[in-house]
């Protein structure tokens, strides 16, 4: 027997005709998106609340990736928020910043709300413009004054 | 000393902007903490408005006989920026493992936490407390057991962290030579939440922090006070081998065809069927794999006496010396297949014995 033979394999990667849970996932995803045609209601699917084998998760990334938009995020850690090859199903993936998954969601919804600007930072927004406009209009104001006065 | 006052009476919100974290920053922040509390991702509004406005509480740590392995298993998480932004919101004012300072310096700060936030600080016990002989664990000379009482009167809930404060774990493991007992054998007039395990899941703890942090209340408990979000399904409902198990197919040793296939663990002593954990779900190692996924059976260290459960290689239903006893495990794991299999059990396992010489399960009982 050769060396590598010798060596057992295990299975822990579960072959394709083995699991169980990527089909009903994609068909709670076909019913979502039926009702936000219909009623405009969203619905996130938390992908980390749900029992997947090995391997598992990969295939329901490769079932629907990857559509037209794909946006990053630097936000406490990069994210990655990909629409789907599904219009209105998205998915979005949070990574800390030693860039661990920290959560992985399918959204079905016409755009992620992580993805639109948010009423409180453009409120800070528009402060920071403010000043800085201001700013620059008082570091241009002082030659003119100084000569102007003397 | 105005500068903490002044730091401690800020919200959440005040102190995330204040570090320039940013709405949507907190608001993929708070995806990820229903993701961790195993929250619907329908309430991450509700815990953005919560943690927005949640004030610091004072945390107050105790460590009695205890292997440091609970701390060891929160400080060493791989999501570091949502822990830590939680520890950035609690007030740790007590951990005699992680403070810099050292006996009556630390246990003046531990009066002093209790003193100032009497009624409203939590307190975290690691291990179990000694009742026989209270000198076999003491903290700057103060017995556990004092110490606990002491604690616990100001405090608003207790959490217990891993399998020996929650059911007093290896040290209660017979002969229990200190006589070691849970926080709830010694404490009865204050809430208490169970986070058992050996040690627990990380985020779990974190969880259990975050919930009070966000709500303010106590989690729904199951009966042995474990919170339901993370321990109201067993391990073996929530397992991606368990297709295997409805459909028959199990591993019989640890390197046969079965094991190779990645069939259930059932026969090789996996006590899945009766422990309530989310570790299936959840997984460790920032979500990676848990030990069935690695090929080991679940050992049940988040059920009270695990360490005397009788063998973690026997199989729980399979009959051995006292049928009668097995039967009624298995009744009681609702394993309605368990006596069927265990009959055929020991044939299997006895002809996969004679094919495979490797590692038996006697082997791993011996």
């Amino acid at each position: 027997m050769s060396e590598e033979a010798a060596i057992p394999q295990f299975n822990i990667q579960i072959g394709n005709d083995l699991t169980w849970n990527v089909q009903p996932i994609l068909h709670e995803i076909r019913h979502a998106l039926d009702k936000l045609l219909e009623t405009g209601e969203t619905r996130v699917i938390d992908l980390r609340s749900i029992p997947l084998a090995p391997g598992e998760e990969d295939r329901i990334i490769d079932t629907l990736c990857c559509g037209e938009v794909h946006a990053k995020l630097n936000a406490l850690g990069p994210s990655e928020i990909y629409e789907t090859r599904f219009a209105g199903v998205w998915l979005v993936t949070h990574h800390n910043e030693e860039n661990d998954i920290i959560g992985r969601f399918i959204e079905i919804t016409r755009i992620p709300d992580i993805l639109k600007s948010q009423h409180e930072d453009m409120s800070i927004a528009v402060h920071q413009l403010e000043n800085e406009l201001s700013e620059a209009a008082e570091s241009n104001k002082p030659e003119t004054d100084a000569e102007t006065n003397t | 000393m105005t500068k903490d006052l002044s730091r401690k009476d800020r919200t959440l919100g005040e102190t995330l902007r204040s570090q320039g974290v940013s709405r949507r920053s907190f608001l993929k922040f708070c995806a990820a903490t229903a993701s961790m509390m195993a929250l619907p991702p329908s309430m991450i509004p509700t815990i953005a408005n919560a943690l927005e406005k949640a004030r610091r509480p004072s945390v107050i740590w105790l460590s009695f006989q205890e292997c440091t392995g609970c701390t060891e298993s929160l400080t060493r998480a791989h999501t570091a920026s949502v822990e830590s932004l939680i520890f950035d919101s609690i007030s740790l004012d007590y951990h005699h493992t992680l403070q810099a300072a050292a006996g009556h310096a630390a246990e003046a700060a531990r009066e002093a936490a209790m003193e100032e936030n009497h009624g409203k600080y939590l307190v975290v016990v690691d291990g179990s407390i000694p009742n026989g002989n209270n000198g076999y664990s003491t903290i700057a000379g103060i017995s556990n057991y004092d110490m606990l009482i002491e604690t616990a009167k100001g405090a608003a809930a207790i959490v217990t962290v891993g399998t020996c404060a929650a059911f007093g774990g290896i040290p209660h493991a017979k002969p229990n030579p200190t006589g070691a007992v849970s926080v709830s054998d010694i404490i009865k007039d204050k809430p208490i939440i169970n986070v058992p395990g050996c040690p627990p899941i990380p985020v779990v703890i974190t969880g259990v922090l975050t919930h009070f942090l966000t709500f303010g209340t106590i989690p729904d408990l199951d009966n042995l006070g474990r919170p339901k979000t993370f321990f109201g399904q067993s391990i073996h409902d929530r397992c991606y081998r368990r297709p295997f198990y409805d459909k028959g197919l199990f591993a019989e040793t640890f390197d046969d065809e079965g094991a190779r296939q990645g069939w259930c663990l059932y026969k090789l002593g996996c006590k899945g069927p009766t422990t309530y954990n989310a570790c299936a779900t959840t997984k460790w190692n920032g979500g990676v794999s848990f030990p069935i996924e690695a090929g080991h059976p679940c050992i049940g260290c988040s059920e009270p006496n695990f360490w005397d459960g009788g063998g973690f290689y026997k199989a729980i239903s399979i009959p051995t010396e006292n049928i009668t006893k097995t039967t009624m495990y298995a009744a009681a794991a609702g394993v309605a297949a368990g006596v069927a299999i265990g009959a055929t059990g020991r044939m299997k396992k006895s002809a996969a014995g004679k094919a495979h010489q490797k590692v038996t399960i006697d082997d791993l009982e011996k």
